[in-house]
């Protein structure tokens, strides 16, 4: 029902009250500021975790070796554990069902040279897999392939950094890389949200590797990826049992925290989505505090207005108004000033938080934006809002006694 | 037109309870002109405001234009209110923030009538009272008798059949509120049912009864001959 006439008459009692109007908005503008501003702040430091923790996969384990520290079946303390490619194939047998990427890593640093530039890297040895786990994003050429694995080619993929850094403005792609006096074809080129460094980095296959860089089956490092459908405490008990499995291969002492370590990334993840929650939570509270002072505060000066106005709407009633017409008048006058009002705010909030972007982006909060489903939620809000605010004076007026008014001079 | 039996009326003040009208009767017919007289305090503006449905007897009868008038809703009220009656008070009772035009097209409003017939409409009647010319000008422009007419005007926009006046001319000075009291009588000669309270004598003799009240009830109830008022203006 759009009613024209409602319309100008609350515009022209509005317009003709404009202080009273402009006091009783100034409440709900200043709630919707702060509460802009809050979830602005919420919204950037919740951007700034996730990004943190988005470069790799959430749901993977890191498992590392290393010197046991505690005597056990016979075996004396200090033992040096090494993963061989037998422990990597062990795993993936063992709990293939379980699990969605698995790769080896081989650490090793080269010295990489084309034509007369050179510069030292890290090299990787890895499985296909890798290319999953570590987000690699692949912008020209191919990936390690299961062809290099098992031929041991001499290829490398590497980051566009070194692309930049060695091959200057020609592209890398196909030409032969030296990596310390051995030529290596490079079949790609990565990209890699983690930044710089870790597009500084390059991948060949494990196999390549272990051949070239002491002719052995080490492997330094396996990381894997399990099944994304697992829930939390699913995926620690997986990561639980893997400890278990390789300290009983290994005659490791079930208590020693060096010999085998089992990295989940679930539980900083999960740390973070609990803290994420948190504040969420307590940005709400916060919001919705303001919001009902500024509800109460709209409330407080209607009813004041109501009162003010008693004279006006006995006079109303005395010409025909029926009760109904008063609640709509009242009701919607405070929801055209709450809605406005409230609007102002947000309006102003945005500003603020669009000013103060690159002085907040300095305390870890990154793009503090508000988005749409926000606004499309505080208009409804704010329309309940300015109803809740206006109901009781409305009521309250419309049980004016017409007789009882016209007296109050 | 009206018709009233055996009206009582109290007021609770504190624990006991002031008795303003004890049985009052009254019958009024179409076309009359009535001036309801009586001391400070009689319970004159009392009896008109239950006439007028802005206030409920507590017992009694009352049968306006056939229609019995007792525990009515608030709506119903509001839509007899707005069909049969018309309001002029001594403060005139405008909308401070309306113009004269807006204040009289307000009971149309009211009608659900449509803003631009409404505005026609209340141009007629300002017309009609001589205030045409001051049609967008907001009562605290105008002066007492001028406001006093816009009011008229206001009362008469809906047609209504009973046009009820509380002191219409207690502010204002003698020859402006012969001046209103000119277009009440002239009112009355077109048709109108008024019923006028005042406890001037010569504006009580304008009319064409009088109706004394005394301790709540009716002292005395008279036909009189009408003075013109226009002979004054
Ligand atoms: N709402 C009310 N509560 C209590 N007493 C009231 C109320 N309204 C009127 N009275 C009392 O009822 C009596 C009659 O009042 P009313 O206004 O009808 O007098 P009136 O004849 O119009 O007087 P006046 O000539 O001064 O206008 C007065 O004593 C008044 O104080
Ligand atoms: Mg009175």
């Amino acid at each position: 029902m759009f009613d024209i006439d409602l319309w100008r008459e609350i515009f022209q009692s509005i317009n003709k009250n404009r202080t009273r109007s402009l006091l009783s908005g100034f409440t709900v503008a200043f709630a919707i500021l702060l509460f802009t501003i809050l979830f602005g702040i919420a919204n950037g430091l919740q951007n700034t975790f996730a990004e943190a923790f988005s470069d790799d996969a959430t749901n993977s384990i890191y498992i590392n070796s290393g010197k046991t520290t505690k005597a056990n079946k016979g075996l004396q303390a200090g033992r040096q554990i090494q993963f061989k490619n037998e422990d990597f194939s062990y795993i993936k047998d063992e709990f293939g069902n379980k699990v969605e990427f698995i790769t080896a890593r081989i650490y090793n640093n080269v010295q990489a040279s084309f034509r007369n530039e050179q510069s030292s890297y890290s090299l990787r040895g890895v499985h296909p897999d890798h290319q999953f786990l570590e987000k690699t994003n692949v912008i020209e050429g191919r990936y390690i392939n299961q062809n290099d694995l098992e031929n041991k080619t001499k290829v490398v993929v590497i980051g566009r950094k070194i692309e930049e850094d060695l091959f200057l403005k020609t592209t890398a792609l196909g030409k032969y890389i030296n990596l310390s006096g051995i030529p290596y074809k490079v079949v790609g080129i990565f990209t890699d949200d983690g930044g710089d460094y870790e597009e500084r980095i390059i991948y060949t296959p494990v196999s390549t590797a272990q051949q070239v860089y002491g002719n052995n089956d080490y492997i330094d490092q396996i990381n894997l990826t399990y099944n994304p459908e697992m829930n939390y405490d699913q995926a620690l008990a997986f990561s639980t049992s893997i400890t278990k499995k390789l300290k009983d291969r290994f005659s490791v002492a079930s208590s020693d925290q060096r010999a085998v370590r089992v990295r989940n990334m679930a539980e900083g993840t999960k740390a973070v989505s609990q803290m994420t929650f948190g504040l969420t939570v307590i940005i709400l509270v916060i919001g919705f505090g303001t919001l009902i002072a500024g509800i109460v505060g709209v409330s407080n000066i209607m009813i004041f207005i109501v009162k003010e106005r008693t004279k006006e709407i006995g006079i109303r009633k005395a010409l025909g108004a029926t009760p109904r017409s008063i609640v709509s008048i009242i009701l919607m006058e405070s929801i055209l000033i709450t809605a406005i009002a409230g609007y102002v705010g947000l309006l102003i909030g945005v500003g603020v938080i669009e000013l103060a972007e690159p002085i907040l982006k300095d305390y870890f909060i990154k793009d503090p934006g508000v988005s749409n489903s926000l606004v499309i939620g505080a208009t409804l809000t704010l329309v309940g809002a300015g109803a809740i605010a206006g109901y009781f004076p409305a009521k309250r007026a419309s049980k004016i006694k017409p007789i009882v008014a016209l007296r109050n001079d | 037109m009206l018709e009233i039996k055996n009206l009582h009326k109290s007021y609770p003040i504190g624990d006991s309870s002031l008795h303003v009208l004890k049985g009052i009767n009254l019958s009024v017919e179409e076309g009359e002109m009535v001036a309801i007289m009586g001391s400070s305090g009689s319970g004159k503006s009392t009896l008109l405001n239950i006439i007028g449905m802005l206030d409920e007897a507590d017992s009694g009868e009352y049968i306006l234009d056939g229609l019995p008038i007792k525990n009515l809703t608030e709506k119903k009220a509001a839509v007899y209110r707005n069909k049969f009656l018309g309001f002029i008070f001594q403060s005139f009772n405008l909308i401070n923030y309306k113009n004269a035009l807006e204040n009289v097209a307000l009971p149309l409003y009211y009608q659900g009538m449509k803003r631009k017939e409404r505005q026609e409409l209340a141009m007629f009647h300002l017309e009609k009272v001589g205030l045409a010319n001051w049609a967008h000008h907001l009562p605290k422009e105008l002066s007492g008798g001028q406001n006093q007419r816009v009011a008229i005007a206001r009362a008469l926009a809906a047609n209504p059949k009973l046009l009820l006046a509380d002191e219409p001319t207690g502010a204002l000075d003698t020859t402006t509120s012969h001046e209103i009291m000119a277009f009440i009588q002239q009112l009355n000669d077109e048709g109108k049912t008024i019923l006028m309270v005042t406890h001037e004598e010569d504006i009580a003799n304008m009319c064409k009864r009088i109706v004394r009240l005394r301790d709540g009830v009716i002292l005395e109830d008279v036909k009189v001959t009408q003075v013109r008022a226009e002979q004054y203006v």
